[in-house]
């Protein structure tokens, strides 16, 4: 094993031996090669899908290039969130403030694309140098008609979690204007699902299929007109737990719709999904709706899973994802592919869920809390993993210690959640598992010799 | 379709970039210290930024890209950073064991005036630092320049940090290459190689982000410039800069700081630009030009002249940071095309204009710094079609706009691989840009003729 920092000791948990709670929510410690982000990150990527609206960055130039299009999140209609616009500060506006040039942008920008809404985010450097968003803002709306929404997101006010909070707020605002529009007695928004790979459509296409309205996504494929009916949905369904909770939750207080929390990924989480939304509204033909639909598509899935199965049992998979919800359901969804989690963490998981994983891991298995690449790899070599499920910073590691990768980021090119999304899973692990790739790579050739002096297997 | 939202009439714009042709500062610092051996980058500032710039550099190279962070909370930004970056050190050679920490600033750091010179100096006067490990600094805010500054901070930090003029010459050339590939840099050290030039290159990133693929996970690859090398630049007998944007400020900066002269030439991309940087180390080391370099001339010279009818007259557009562009502006041309537009986010200067007009003709737009971005570019494009687009990833939306093809030069690049491994620069690069333009401009014709027209030999 490799040395832990002495303040990340208790981050890092072997399930079966260490007995102590896993720390978490802490920032990383200063001078770790850490793999997360800021509070500009976290609202930026909650914010990013919807279509219609402006997304301006109020900051230096970097912040809005390296958010430009990143995202994968698809629209069936505009494609204004596509594109990245920035107030792109100079050392000038830095020592007399930003306001006159955030006016400027606003107004050009809305007199040339004429949004549904327009989103504001403040960088670090915006919080710093204390420019009057706010104002700034509401005087645009007065001028404009057009919602103009600033989001407290400056980069340092703590970690990604607090980034959706900040786009949690944003969103809540756009909520509550429109009382007109038709809603169905049946109907749910859908929170905290981004539209990867054209994931939402798939979750969509089942709710239609039960009988059940979705009056909203926030914010995959998203719309403000949507968002500004959102308070009128009889149920909220809440996906990405990190990220929407708190939305959930203000919307409980402020219009009492209850919320229920699931996951669309896997087999047993997508189903459990379905019935319990059909369970809220206890009803005779989504009930049958709902059973129908299920049958159908977990009648079709599994023959198709078991070709993949067949080569992967007995595997071992690492998973280091940046929520905690959905490292749940991959340990799950691996266990239908016959393979075992040996190594499990996020950046942004709390107390509660890793209990959880401790409840569905077996003995051995490493859980973490916002690891660092030294660390992970360690993990990986010591535990013998075929497979790393990650983002963009660990596909080349995995690739590096010559072990399979799986991208569950928000880079990934296929959707991977409801049923087909789940079959997508299953060969993309399978094709990565047993590429022929992997035959030229030195770690495995020197397990193969001496399984016991290191080496990947 | 992404880019339909980009009108045709150019409207002056007085606060505003649409999809920026630059990025910050930070990123091109990041990249020049992974070009030091064993030498661990230090992002001064928000966990964000970091995690930023190493995911553009991963996804441009496809390999690990390490980095740490003094991760700044609300009370560093209030009170300083000094606390976080002590402690960061600690972290950092306990855990990681670098050679060397090159820090570079942020926004946020630049802008609450925390003084890293000063902040080093305490940590070694308190045994921060272990011995035998040594920090340096670049002050690289993200609301000044661009990436090509950043780069160009870091690498002027290395001379500030490490260049010694011991009094005795070292009988080399020092070679400091712009913001490019790390093929690129390894193509330079093979002319000067084959020319038997004994040489000093930094930074170089070759065999540091185009690792091979050997099982296992190293913090430090094997390549990078040493500590010592760069020391030693400092006795050398001349500075060549390669790429003026990139390399004018530290090359100065040797000169001023131990007396090393210095030339600043252009990247050497296209032939005449090649033989400018053949001929200058030939002279500088008193060597000969061998038979290998003429034999990749020549080589270069003849398909030239082979397909000079399938280029001859056809109008490029190009977009990028200001050293690349100048090189390909410079190939382009003696492949007898003609250069309608050059637009750079990174303000690159009256020289650099001039420049390009001297190149390409009066009438070639040529346009850097505020509003130079792609939004910009993609304007200019509909105004007035070009056959052939040059630029980043980016321009991939502007291509399939216009239906025009595109060859992917600069950075990033996340959608194409071969960049981190082909050079562009020198006699063989020169060979493969040429196979890259030529492939794209030929799949076109092929795929727009008329069925009578496809012919089998082109």
């Amino acid at each position: 094993m490799i040395g832990i920092l002495e303040e990340r000791k208790l981050q890092v948990f072997e399930n079966g031996k260490d007995s102590y709670g896993i720390e978490c929510g802490k920032s990383s410690a200063a001078g770790s090669v850490s793999q997360r982000a800021c509070v500009f990150c976290g609202s930026r990527v909650v914010l990013y899908p919807i279509a219609d609206a402006l997304h301006l960055i109020h900051g230096p130039i970097g912040c809005a290039a390296y958010t430009w299009d990143i995202r994968g999140s698809m629209s069936s209609g505009p494609e204004l969130h596509r594109m990245s616009f920035s107030t792109d500060l100079q050392e000038r506006e830095v020592v007399y403030g930003g306001e006159k040039k955030l006016y400027a942008a606003l107004t050009e920008l809305i007199a040339e694309y004429r949004p549904k809404a327009a989103f504001v985010y403040s960088t670090c450097i915006v919080g710093l140098i204390g420019d009057d968003v706010e104002s700034v803002c509401r005087r645009v709306e007065r001028e404009t008609g057009i919602r103009v929404l600033p989001v407290h997101s400056e980069g340092f006010k703590g970690t990604k979690k607090d980034g959706y909070k900040a786009a949690c707020d944003a969103v809540f605002k756009l909520m509550g204007t429109d009382d007109e529009t038709p809603v169905s007695p049946f109907s749910i928004n859908i929170l905290g699902e981004f539209n990867l790979a054209g994931e939402t459509w798939i979750i969509k296409d089942y709710y239609r299929r039960m009988g059940i309205e979705v009056v909203s996504c926030i914010t995959g494929d998203g719309r403000v007109d949507e968002i500004a009916r959102a308070h009128r949905a009889k149920l909220n369904v809440v996906q990405c737990s990190g990220s929407m909770t708190s939305l959930a939750k203000t919307m409980k207080d402020e219009y009492g719709i209850p919320f229920i929390r699931v996951s669309y990924f896997g087999i047993e989480d997508m189903t459990k999904a379905l019935y319990d939304v059909a369970a809220r509204f206890d009803d005779e033909l989504i009930t049958r709706n709902t059973i129908d639909l299920v049958s159908d598509e977990v009648g079709r899935l599994l023959p198709r899973l078991e070709k993949y199965r067949a080569n992967l049992i007995g595997k071992k998979a690492a998973i280091y994802v940046g929520g905690s919800f959905k490292s749940f359901s991959l340990v799950k969804a691996l266990r239908h592919l016959g393979m075992e989690t040996v190594v499990v963490g996020s950046q942004t998981g709390s107390a509660e869920d890793y209990e959880y994983l401790k409840e569905i891991t077996k003995e051995g298995t490493i859980i973490c809390d916002d690891t660092n690449p030294l660390e992970l790899s360690s993990f990986i070599l010591n535990k013998g993993a075929d497979l790393l499920i990650g983002g963009v910073k660990e596909r080349p590691i995995a690739y590096k210690m010559g072990i399979a990768f799986c991208d569950h980021n928000h880079e990934r090119k296929e959707a991977l959640a409801g049923y087909e999304g789940m079959i997508n899973f299953a060969r993309e692990v399978h094709d990565s598992v047993t590429s022929p790739v992997w035959k030229f790579s030195p770690a495995r050739i020197r397990a193969r010799i001496s399984p016991d002096q290191g080496g990947a297997i | 379709m992404l880019l339909r939202h980009t009108p045709e009439t150019l409207v002056e714009r007085s606060a505003l970039t649409v999809n920026p042709a630059k990025t910050c500062q930070p990123v091109g610092a990041m990249y020049a210290a992974l070009g030091i051996h064993k030498c661990m980058p230090h992002s001064h500032g928000s966990q964000g930024c970091c995690a930023y710039h190493r995911s553009a550099l991963t996804r441009h190279y496809k390999d690990p890209i390490m980095a740490t962070t003094s991760s700044f909370t609300e009370g560093a930004s209030v009170f300083g950073g000094q606390a976080n970056i002590l402690e960061a050190f600690a972290n950092i050679f306990n855990l990681y064991d670098p050679d060397i920490v090159a820090v570079h600033t942020t926004c946020l750091s630049e802008t609450i005036g925390d003084d890293l010179p000063q902040i080093i100096n305490k940590a070694i006067t308190e045994n921060k630092i272990p011995p035998g490990k040594t920090v340096i600094a670049a002050s690289t805010p993200s609301f000044k320049g661009s990436h090509i500054t950043g780069y160009s901070n870091m690498v002027s930090a290395m001379i500030k940090y490490f260049a010694r003029n011991t009094g005795k010459k070292n009988g080399c050339v020092n070679l400091i290459p712009t913001f490019i590939e790390p093929s690129d840099m390894a193509e330079i050290k093979h002319i000067a190689e084959s020319m038997g030039a004994k040489y000093i290159m930094f930074p170089d990133t070759s065999d540091v982000v185009n690792g091979p693929m050997d099982g296992k996970f190293r913090m430090y690859p094997k390549g990078g410039a040493t500590k010592e090398e760069i020391a030693s630049s400092g006795d050398s007998i001349l500075t060549i800069g390669l790429g003026r944007t990139g390399t004018l400020e530290p090359a100065k900066l040797l000169d001023t700081h131990c007396k090393v002269p210095a030339e600043i030439i252009d990247l050497p991309i296209g032939i005449t630009a090649t033989d400018e940087f053949v001929d200058l180390i030939r002279k500088t080391a008193g060597v000969s030009v061998p038979e290998e370099i003429l034999l990749e001339r020549g080589q270069l010279v003849d398909v030239l002249c082979d397909m000079n009818q399938y280029t001859y007259g056809k109008k490029a557009s190009l977009v990028g940071d200001p050293d690349i562009l100048v090189g390909l502006v410079r190939l382009c041309r003696e492949a007898g095309m003609e250069i309608l537009h050059v637009v750079s986010g990174t303000k690159a200067g009256p020289k650099f204009e001039r420049k390009i007009k001297e190149l390409a003709g009066e009438k070639t737009i040529v346009k850097t710094g505020a509003q130079a971005d792609m939004f910009y570019f993609h304007q200019l494009v509909k105004n007035d079609k070009p056959d052939l687009i040059l630029g980043n990833t980016y321009c991939k939306y502007i291509a399939r706009d216009m239906d025009i093809p595109l060859v992917r030069t600069g950075f990033p690049i996340y959608d194409r691989v071969g960049h981190s491994y082909f050079p562009i620069v020198g006699y063989r690069g020169g060979l493969r840009l040429l196979e890259k333009i030529l492939d794209a401009l030929m799949d076109r014709i092929d795929r727009d003729a008329s069925e009578e027209k496809v012919e089998l030999v082109m």
